[in-house]
């Protein structure tokens, strides 16, 4: 069963993101890859994140499918126009892919290229407008198309919003929705609580989310996530488990499962940042029994 | 200097439509020299907009000012008491002016009876090109004062693009090649030698707008 299918049957999915090399050794990804192969419905592969130059999103999404597993190909709107966008899609669809996540993008100023233009030509309303519109067979111009491409599109939810940050975030997924997004992945989420308010205030449209979970590598991630990420909020009790912990790994893991644990029931599927520690998530799915 | 043309009337009706009582404010400054935002675009503005409305059977009063420069605290604080009077205004100045005013007008709407186009130069009467896009790090000194960044539609720096044809742009065809004209410059001034240097990408999440709006702050004159 396709990951589409997977979420259009009502079941649960589980996704793993997998980071692109800089460079093109691809060894520790095949690596990782094979480790997975088999315990994940898919793999989401970000395109620049953090506005960091890397190996783009779709040659490696084209490359893992190769070795058999489905994959969500990631574009954003910062570093190409309307031209390059549209183009990507179709490249996505013309490789068999499907799966595609629309996001922003980073600016490039925070990124490893930090003197680079930024495009922002379209922003993720306009990028979901075009991936609609090339499925029902014309450009954004309007100019038909040779052949329609087929896609499953998702894009970025801030469950983490709270008051008036919220009302404007279900606006914003209203329009999202309006515009064919599939399914919604949203950012890292540290408290259940906040995943169980989203899902409420936002069961009417019907569209699957799925949550971030991040492995949490040290207390003081945990605390510069605290700090620096609109919305994140690492409860204290979890800083204080990882920092009496002799076992960082383990600690993380299981803080990462009672997550998961909790947030099953909330949601339609979780997707596992692993920012480094791919070789976890197989002992992660082990223990919450996925 | 800044340059401005006059939205649509039936745009700047749209946005008057929930309104019987405006103040039309123009600007002494950039906009008054392209005619396009000064006392005399604001009275004849103000007498269509009344007869627009007239003529669908509603009426518009309008109240009419033009401070110095609209884009300056001191002169849009000008029209606080006439504000106070009026539903909504529309600003003929460039879109600074109208954020001037925004930012000091919180509950009285305020829109745009101008589209900001350039920053650029009389060429003759009624005829103004644009010069300059404010990139933020500017590079006249190498390219014999004439900028590719607002006149090359390629943005070269290292050009010309090799499109160019008895020196128009082959973009737009009316504009004068930017790099036809450097080279013709600098040929002129013994200098064509700087054509040989080549000019690195430019660092626009720096010096430019890609970092988010820049700011410019002057500690010897703060006060």
């Amino acid at each position: 069963m396709t990951f589409k299918e997977r979420l259009e049957s009502g079941k649960f999915v589980v996704v793993a993101e997998l980071q692109p090399p800089k460079g093109i050794d691809l060894s520790e990804l095949y690596e990782n890859a094979e480790r997975l192969k088999g315990r994940l419905d898919a793999v989401n592969v970000p395109d620049l994140q953090n506005a960091i130059m890397r190996l783009g999103s779709l040659s490696v999404c084209a490359l893992l499918k190769e070795k058999g597993l489905e994959v969500i190909a990631n574009l954003s709107c910062s570093d190409r126009n309307r031209l390059a966008l549209q183009s990507e899609l179709l490249n996505v669809s013309a490789l068999g892919l499907k799966n595609v996540l629309i996001l922003r993008g980073d600016p490039p100023s925070i990124g490893d290229h930090f003197e680079a233009q930024a495009v922002f030509d379209l922003d993720v309303m306009g990028l979901l407008g075009a991936a609609k519109r090339l499925q029902e067979g014309y450009d954004l111009m309007g100019n038909d198309l040779q052949g329609k491409p087929q896609l499953f599109v998702g894009t970025q939810v801030n469950a983490a919003a709270k008051g008036h940050v919220l009302d404007l975030e279900m606006m914003d997924m209203e329009k999202k929705i309006r515009l064919g997004a599939n399914f919604f992945f949203t950012g890292s989420i540290y408290d259940p609580g906040l995943l169980e308010n989203f899902v409420k205030k936002v069961a009417h449209f019907k569209v699957p989310i799925i949550a971030g979970i991040t492995l949490l590598k040290s207390v003081g991630m945990a605390r510069y996530v605290n700090k620096h990420v609109e919305g994140a909020l690492i409860p204290d009790s979890v800083i204080d488990r990882l920092m009496k912990a002799s076992d960082k790994q383990k600690a993380s893991v299981e803080i990462a499962g009672d997550l998961i644990r909790a947030m099953k029931p909330l949601c339609r599927g979780i997707q596992i940042i692993p920012i480094g520690w791919e070789n976890l998530i197989p002992a992660l799915l082990d223990q919450v029994g996925l | 200097m800044i340059k401005a043309e006059q939205k649509p009337m039936d745009e700047i009706l749209r946005y008057l439509s929930p309104y019987d009582r405006i103040l039309l404010s123009g600007c002494g400054a950039c906009v008054t020299v392209c005619h396009a935002g000064g006392e005399k675009e604001v009275e004849l503005l103000a007498s269509a907009l009344k007869m627009a409305f007239r003529k669908s059977g509603k009426s518009l009063e309008v109240l009419e000012a033009t401070p110095a420069r609209q884009c300056e605290p001191e002169f849009a604080s000008e029209l606080s008491e006439t504000i106070e009077k009026v539903e909504a205004v529309i600003s003929i100045a460039c879109g600074v002016g109208v954020q001037t005013l925004a930012r000091h007008f919180p509950k009285t709407p305020v829109f745009p009876g101008v589209n900001t186009t350039f920053l650029g130069e009389t060429v003759t009467h009624g005829v103004w090109e644009e010069r300059c896009q404010a990139c933020g790090n500017c590079i006249l000194e190498r390219t014999g004062g004439i900028c590719p960044v607002a006149r090359c539609a390629k943005q070269l720096f290292n050009g010309p693009c090799g499109g160019s044809s008895k020196g128009k742009c082959e973009i737009k065809r009316e504009a004068d090649c930017a790099w036809q004209l450097i080279y013709d410059r600098l040929k002129g001034l013994g200098q064509l030698y700087r054509m040989e240097e080549i000019i690195p990408a430019r660092r626009w999440g720096v010096e430019s707008r890609d970092s988010g709006p820049r700011r410019i702050v002057r500690e010897d004159l703060k006060v």
